[in-house]
């Protein structure tokens, strides 16, 4: 039996534009975009020049710092364009697909007989190696540490998050092959966190090689960095790795085909989008997959990934690479009259402070206001509330504030990344930016201890 | 409200940088902001926020605050009129004490507020709601006698020695509040302590209706006159003589239910204030060496600012203890120390305002303490790790 993990602190957003389980009509997307922001951290050198012709798995750049680790086209086609931003730096590289997905054919081996050192190599060459991702600090995991586990999470609890089981349906014998090709990277377990509410069996319940924890409670659990701390917390020094279980059927893939494969199924969700449901993709699509009659014709915000820690991306912008749902909501740019001071029937508030807390049930459609602005550390408790975890984040936050690395050693900066801090922004009276905070904290500690 | 945001709209200019206002830029903004909320949109983090803001949150407890000032001000045309022997209708009562409290609300504010105001445009910050609070505050705690001038003189004071020199609202150490009290009670004692100064009039007029002292249940309780002390239902209604808005527990109950309902204030600091005296009293009572000792330990929390003080001042956040651990500690001496120095320190009839202040300076260092077993915990949990 697994062990069973019960949380009570946490919050679930109610917002309106939940998945249904059905597929939505696919319009194939030309343009496709990898975006080196995406992977924190990392300084792109292009390996690429405009006008070139890619195949999907193609390598586009490669990280300054780490030139092992090479990142490769999603799609076949022609680079249309290298967007730069301030200072030259590199936002995007688009490539516009052609009619017929060309693969890069690799050779296939017998995974048996691969060593630890070849599978390693296979990934960085191959573009899989950015999918593992380390903590502490949430970046592309050092091919030359040693993790003591890996870990996965089989469940995503954040506001509107797709059904994983449902986007893993007959993935099963990749997932495992993956899992596989895992397992001979390292000796230590590989925990996989699953929702214990789910009426169906999970899919992961079938694989070998795994050690499965359930886990319930409202989101954050199923961050895999909650389920960490609760599982085997990370200490100073440690290193786990954590990889999403999409990009484990990608390794999969890759290992019984030879070919970069990450067609994805994504979520379309949000209160402005009229059907929501799921949609088959690229990594790296161009939103232009969305039906424009599917979505409302207010001012919108296009997200990808979630409301609290996707990115903000324009109406034809592009999926990122880790993300696996776009979501889109009401821009609020808007003044309110005496908006403080209303009681507040259509205001979603983690306190009891507005009549909206009558009505239990009701589903929300909150746009992108602050709702105030930002002021000094008042309230204090907010964050313990959403934060299921034996860290003080109020604390923590301060002391990333005032840039002392001992003390946020010793509060625990090493168990969290933006994303496990997440609610705390969403629920600060005093709209302090958490995860803003937070990320130049982790980068000034990975600068100093590194 | 379309033609109010044109209007501002096209004003605003005049405030920013390089207008000809532009010293009263944030005296703007904050007029701005109180009547709409901005229209700023998120750009980094999450992309949806919470509707609370610091604004709604000082407004939910002014709101708190309501029931004890309204029947403060019944209470100060009450007291009033019973001194000089008059009966009178409710309505009679409330329209004396508002025109007598009202002056008190509106200096606090003014004062407060002008403080606040200035460092703001200084610092070059935007206006921070902390004031809202504590400017209803401060009235709640005074004597209705209190001259005006020294409500002006001790609010600056607590606004700029207690709150700005730290670095603002969400800095102090101390609450403002309480500070502003303890600047009257510590420079002019004569006009917060005595018997005279709780009741309108009583130190001017010779009206007064034979045996009508205007003592407070404390200072009874300090000569040990525990006959004159009032039943506890007379303590839990306020019909009783002492600072405006400490009267009625009742009053305060519901504010307390508002604050509790909503969330805002502390509940663990609130419950372990009262379980902190209650707890004292006991062991008082064990000893009974004076009448005070005696004194049932209901009677002890009903009496003087003790409620006011665990309901409204103790769950301050700011000065409070911030971690839960924390925050039961301080409750709980906040709670023994105020009974502690009522019974025993007859120069101080009041100990709820020295012992929240006392305990506010120690509340970093409980906080403190807090912290260290929760690093402890985590370091301890890394050798188990490497040892198995």
């Amino acid at each position: 039996m697994p062990c069973i993990i019960k949380l009570r602190k946490g919050l679930n957003i109610k917002l309106k534009g939940i998945v249904k389980p059905e597929f939505l009509n696919d319009f194939k997307s030309k343009l496709f975009a990898l975006k080196p922001d995406d992977f924190k951290g990392v300084t792109p050198k292009l390996l690429v020049k405009a006008d070139d012709i890619v195949k999907a798995g193609t390598p586009i750049f490669y990280d300054k710092d780490n030139p092992e680790i090479k990142f490769v086209s999603p799609i076949s086609g022609k680079v249309l364009a290298i967007n730069r931003g301030e200072r030259r730096k590199i936002l995007e590289i688009v490539i516009e697909a052609n009619s017929n997905q060309d693969y890069l054919q690799h050779e296939v081996s017998e995974i048996s007989k691969l060593s630890c050192e070849q599978i390693i190599n296979i990934m960085l060459e191959s573009g899989l190696w950015p999918f593992v991702i380390q903590r502490p600090f949430g970046t592309i995991a050092n091919p030359k540490d040693t993790p003591k586990a890996i870990f996965i999470s089989g469940f995503d609890t954040s506001p509107l998050a797709p059904d994983l089981e449902f986007i893993l349906k007959g993935e099963e014998n990749n997932l495992q092959t993956g899992i596989d090709i895992l397992k001979k990277l390292t000796d230590c377990k590989i925990n996989v966190g699953i929702d214990d509410n789910s009426k169906n069996k999970s899919i992961f319940e079938n694989l070998k090689n795994i050690e499965i924890t359930k886990f319930t409670g409202p989101h954050p659990v199923g961050n895999v960095g909650v389920q960490i701390h609760h599982v085997n917390p990370i200490n100073k020094g440690e290193r786990i790795w954590v990889i999403r279980p999409e990009d484990v059927t990608v390794i999969g893939k890759y290992f019984t085909k030879g070919i970069y494969d990450v067609s994805r199924i994504i979520a379309l969700v949000g209160s402005e989008i009229k059907n929501a449901g799921y949609v088959k993709t690229i990594s790296g699509a161009q939103t232009t997959f969305i039906e424009k009659t599917n979505v409302t014709e207010i001012q919108k915000r296009y997200i990808s990934g979630n409301v609290l820690t996707g990115s903000k991306i324009s109406e034809n912008g592009f999926l990122g690479f880790y993300d696996r749902m776009i979501t889109v909501i009401p821009e609020g740019n808007y003044f309110e009259f005496a908006g403080w001071a209303l009681p507040g029937l259509n205001k979603y508030s983690n306190t009891k402070t507005f009549a909206s807390s009558l009505i239990p049930k009701k589903e929300y459609k909150l746009d992108t206001n602050y709702h105030g602005a930002e002021r000094a550390f008042v309230m204090t408790g907010e964050y313990e509330k959403v934060v299921p975890m034996d860290i003080l984040p109020q604390h923590l936050i301060k002391a990333a504030i005032i840039e002392d690395i001992d003390l946020m050693e010793n509060l625990g900066i090493y168990e969290v990344v933006e994303e496990d801090l997440a609610l705390c922004e969403f629920v600060c009276t005093s709209k302090i930016e958490v995860q803003t905070i937070l990320r130049n904290a982790l980068d000034l500690v990975k600068k100093e201890m590194c | 409200m379309k033609a109010l945001r044109k209007y501002l709209d096209k004003i605003k200019p005049q405030f920013s940088e390089g207008g000809k206002f532009s010293k009263l830029h944030s005296t703007f903004g904050a007029f701005e902001t109180f009547l709409f909320v901005p229209d700023k949109v998120t750009y980094k983090g999450a992309h949806i926020r919470d509707s609370i803001d610091l604004k709604r949150t000082m407004s939910i407890v002014v709101i708190a605050l309501i029931p004890a000032l309204i029947f403060g001000m019944w209470n100060v045309g009450r007291q009033y009129y019973v001194s000089i022997g008059e009966s009178t209708d409710i309505i009679k009562n409330l329209w004396f004490g508002f025109l007598k409290v009202m002056p008190i609300v509106i200096v606090s504010y003014v004062t407060g507020l002008t403080v606040e105001f200035i460092f703001a445009q200084i610092r070059k910050h935007e206006v921070n709601e902390g004031f809202l609070v504590t400017g209803m505050l401060i009235p709640l705690v005074m004597p209705v006698n209190i001259p005006l001038w020294m409500v002006v003189v001790a609010t600056a004071f607590a606004v700029v020695f207690g709150k700005e020199v730290f670095g603002g609202t969400g800095m102090n150490i101390f609450n403002p509040a309480l500070l502003t009290r303890a600047f009257i009670f510590f420079a002019y004692p004569s006009v917060i302590s005595g018997d005279s100064v709780w009741t309108y009039g009583l130190t001017s007029t010779s009206k007064v209706v034979d045996g009508f002292s205007g003592a407070t249940p404390m200072a009874n309780a300090a000569s040990y006159a525990i006959d004159k002390i009032p039943d506890n239902f007379t303590l839990f209604l306020g019909n009783i003589p002492g600072s405006i808005g400490e009267t009625s527990k009742l009053a305060i109950l519901i504010g307390a239910s508002i604050l509790l309902i909503t969330g805002i204030a502390n509940w663990r600091v609130m419950f372990s204030v009262i379980i902190g005296g209650v707890g004292m009293t006991l062991i008082f009572n064990v000893f009974g060496a004076n009448p005070y000792m005696q004194i049932s330990p209901l009677t002890q929390i009903l009496m003087g600012g003790f409620m006011f003080g665990a309901v409204f001042m103790a769950t301050d956040p700011v000065t409070a203890s911030q971690t839960h651990t924390g925050q039961y500690i301080y409750g709980l001496l906040i709670g023994m120390f105020a009974i502690l120095i009522r019974v025993l320190n007859p120069a101080y009839p009041e100990g709820m305002m020295l012992s929240i202040l006392l305990m506010n300076a120690f509340a970093p260092l409980i906080d403190h303490y807090v912290i260290e077993s929760n690093i402890k915990r985590r370091l301890k949990r890394a050798t188990i790790n490497s040892k198995s």
